[in-house]
């Protein structure tokens, strides 16, 4: 159930909105990017193990 | 055994792959139970109004601004003295997050300034100062970017983490330095244990804080693991052309 939040509704739930999208974008990011990196890392040691 | 011992990037990733785990719960479940506790099981104050639900994003967000900074201080210091890699890049990781703290706490302040203050910024000493160490943070992140050898890298950007040190301890204590301004007093004073804020707002608070210092814990661990995998992938990828 919303709370009552009067005259600064607006304020109060772009805050929480800007907030929780930043957080959001930020964790999702940081995933993305880790499993790209053992990606990228697992084709490196394949190339490296057909160099010897 | 010595905590050095977690500089070997083998070591750190087992421990990471460790610790993950409960950290990402523990994160989660503080930052969703203090959001909705804040936002859903708190009244309104009787100046502010509901803007004083937006205090459990602003004041997490702002403290983890100012602690992620002091972490890559200590990690920059950690790569000066000692030379461990894991450090320089334990700081290059948290960098990104510290900067979406700044914002988050940039904007939820602007929005909670204009009804309070009648105003979205104003040149205040805290405000300016962290506006200041957000600048600071995207010179680090692109000066990290910008140099391709990584140990002149870590250098150079550890030593414009001690530069910028002077902003966030600034934007911790401006109010107490100047005294001036329209932003207050912290909210929560650590050192000497009072507060100014009702228990009604305080706990839910409370564990918010811990939430986002866990999530940033967690974040920067994640972050670390990446940089040292995409570090070895290059290496390997060196050797493999030096062979070639």
């Amino acid at each position: 159930m919303m709370p009552e939040l009067g005259k600064y509704a607006v304020e109060v739930l772009s805050a929480y909105a800007v907030s929780l999208l930043l957080l959001a974008v930020l964790v999702l990011w940081t995933l993305r990017r880790g499993r790209a990196a053992r990606a990228t890392l697992d084709a490196a040691e394949k190339e490296a193990g057909r160099h010897g | 055994m010595s905590i050095w011992s977690y500089a070997n990037p083998v070591k750190f990733l087992t421990l990471s792959a460790r610790v993950q785990p409960v950290l990402w719960v523990l994160s989660l479940a503080c930052v969703a139970t203090g959001l909705i506790w804040g936002f859903f099981g708190t009244p309104q104050d009787y100046r502010q109004g509901a803007t004083v639900k937006i205090i459990y994003l602003h004041v997490p967000a702002a403290l983890m601004a100012i602690n992620a900074w002091f972490m890559m201080l200590v990690a920059s210091l950690i790569w000066l003295i000692r030379r461990h890699h894991v450090s320089a890049l334990a700081a290059k990781a948290a960098a990104p997050v510290g900067v979406v703290m700044t914002v988050i706490a940039l904007l939820t302040g602007a929005i909670w300034g204009q009804p309070m203050w009648g105003t979205w910024w104003a040149w205040d000493p805290r405000l300016t100062s962290f506006l200041i160490l957000f600048l600071f943070y995207l010179g680090y992140i692109a000066l990290w970017e910008a140099i391709e050898d990584p140990d002149t890298a870590a250098d150079l950007t550890s030593v414009l983490c001690l530069v910028g040190s002077v902003f966030a301890v600034l934007s911790r204590y401006a109010v107490q330095f100047w005294n001036q301004g329209l932003h207050q007093g912290t909210s929560v004073p650590v050192a000497t244990g009072g507060r100014s804020v009702d228990d009604v707002f305080f706990y839910p608070l409370v564990i918010c804080m811990i939430g986002f210092g866990l999530l940033f814990v967690a974040l920067v661990f994640y972050r670390t693991g990446t940089e040292i995998r995409l570090r070895r992938a290059a290496a390997l990828r060196a050797r493999a052309g030096r062979a070639a």
